[in-house]
């Protein structure tokens, strides 16, 4: 195991699984943030041989991102929105981590059975990739609000770009920076539709959209 | 000298147990800008309470007379088991680990049963949620356990924590930060400290551990006092001997470390108390999934 990316994958672990368990949106919405930060510190660690200008600049945009500005934007929706402060699952918050638990296993056990190029940095890489998108589609469909939805998709995004830093450290950094712009304008986008959502028919529960299909 | 140091620990437990209730005690007095009570209350409470005679109710059975003192002998046996500060078990055996879940078992159980004797709705109510709560907490403990087992190939309690070496530490870092902190939970949850019960309240609806031995008078309740204070030493020295790494190699100084330790887990305690509310009681098993969790997830990481 090597050192301080572990700890970094713990952190994510972690951070998965308080979002999971959570009732507040605002509290998940910070441990999304902290997650980020988390993440940005992945591209310095990742570099073995020495720390060279872009992945700083990665490190920065992903922390200013990630850390800061999605968050910010969420909070802010959350307040336009005016809507109660809830996550309002569909499955409970003590099955929602239990089934966080059962996601990492499945994923440990698939990232075990999958050829894995080159020499990665720590054997938990792989598996928290996985676990944290399952995690974010988890996220999608059992939870009610909107913003849950945002929140999910961002859990995926992460654990993608952890799989891109990490595993694929070769890739060049134009198209993490395009990654993240596309990240940006999705959330920014989101937080605009719910807001909407939210103003045409007072709440933002997604399961009664479909009453739209007349 | 490797013979005497089981029984130095031995006894360590048994003298110093009271010490660690004064501690937390006092420290929560500081935050509150209080004097506080004597370091070594815990004992003169003890003390006074073996001088007494005990009340019982017309309504109770042996199993009530029982409860307290089979909770005690449990106890003492659990001390026998675990190691402290480099010092072995005085009854370590191979698979100890499992007779000292079950001890804790038997001691909940028996503690349970003397609370619904007395017949009183209103234990019976506590006792049904420390059920429901330690239920959560021993696949805590066991995972937890069986993780460091899985660590180091070693059955025995006295055996499996001398050969998590320093190198064990460095490299599997966050398999044992998790252990610790499911630890951490268990240690709170299992002696009914904050964020899970409130040891000072009385007379209140959300209180666990207290309303089972509201009915225990005199020397019985001495014994559930004295057990408590010892069953706080137990896990804390469990946690202290995975969280605290003391390889010092010279005996004294590995026990004389190992009781700063513990002293410092009091302090800790104490802090996390005078800090913290209690959880709501819904959320109780919520935290104590997530310790199920952390030490679940240290376990499928080194099964890898």
């Amino acid at each position: 195991m090597n050192g301080f990316i572990d700890i970094v994958m713990l952190v994510l672990i972690v951070s998965n699984l308080l979002l999971l368990g959570f009732s507040q949106l605002k509290s998940c919405i910070r441990a999304l943030a902290c997650q980020g930060i988390a993440l940005g510190t992945l591209p310095l660690l990742a570099h073995q041989n020495g720390v060279t200008v872009w992945a700083v600049v990665l490190s920065v945009v992903t922390i200013g991102l990630k850390g800061v500005a999605f968050p910010r934007l969420l909070i802010g929706a959350l307040q336009e929105a005016d809507v109660r402060r809830e996550v309002e699952p569909y499955v409970g918050y003590t099955a929602s981590i239990l089934a966080g638990f059962i996601w990492l296993a499945v994923s440990a056990w698939l990232s075990s059975r999958l050829p894995l190029f080159g020499g990665s940095l720590s054997s938990l890489t792989a598996p928290v990739s996985f676990f944290m998108v399952f995690v974010g589609l988890f996220i999608i469909v059992s939870r009610k609000k909107a913003i849950s939805q945002i929140l999910g998709y961002l859990v995926m995004e992460n654990g993608m770009y952890v799989f891109g830093v990490v595993m694929l450290r070769e890739m060049p950094l134009l198209v993490d920076l395009g990654v993240l712009l596309d990240a940006f304008a999705a959330v920014f986008v989101m937080g605009v539709a719910v807001y909407h959502i939210n103003r045409e028919f007072d709440h933002m529960d997604v399961d009664q959209l479909d009453m739209l299909k007349g | 000298m490797t013979t005497i140091l089981p029984i130095v620990n031995f006894v360590l437990a048994l003298f110093l147990a009271p010490v660690l209730l004064g501690v937390i005690n006092k420290t929560k007095a500081f935050f509150a800008g209080r004097k506080g009570q004597p370091i070594l209350q815990a004992y003169y409470d003890v003390w006074k309470l073996l001088h007494k005679s005990a009340v019982y109710s017309t309504t109770t059975t042996w199993v009530f007379r029982a409860g307290p003192i089979v909770g005690l002998a449990c106890v003492i046996l659990a001390a026998a088991i675990v190691p402290f500060g480099g010092a072995r078990g005085l009854l370590a055996f191979p698979c100890d680990l499992i007779l000292l879940a079950y001890l804790f078992g038997v001691m909940r159980f028996f503690t349970v049963v003397a609370a619904l004797d007395t017949g009183s709705s209103f234990e019976g109510m506590g006792a049904s949620r420390e059920v429901q709560f330690s239920a959560l907490a021993e696949p805590a403990l066991l995972l937890g356990l069986a993780a460091i087992v899985r660590l180091t190939g070693q059955y025995s309690l006295s055996d499996m924590f001398p050969s998590l070496s320093l190198a064990t530490y460095v490299n599997f870092s966050p398999v044992v930060v998790l252990i610790a902190a499911a630890f951490l939970i268990v240690f709170l949850a299992e002696n009914a400290r904050i964020p899970v019960d409130d040891p000072n309240t009385h007379l209140e609806l959300t209180m666990i551990h207290e309303v089972m031995v509201l009915d225990h008078s005199g020397p019985d309740f001495g014994f559930i006092l004295y057990g408590a204070a010892l069953k706080l030493w137990v896990l804390g020295s469990l946690l202290i001997n995975i969280a605290v790494p003391i390889r010092t190699g010279n005996n004294v100084l590995d026990i004389a470390a190992a009781v700063v330790a513990i002293l410092c887990l009091a302090v800790l305690v104490g802090v996390i108390e005078s800090s913290m509310a209690r959880l709501r009681l819904v959320r109780v098993p919520r935290l104590l999934v997530g310790a199920v969790v952390l030490s679940g997830l240290a376990f499928v990481l080194l099964l890898r």
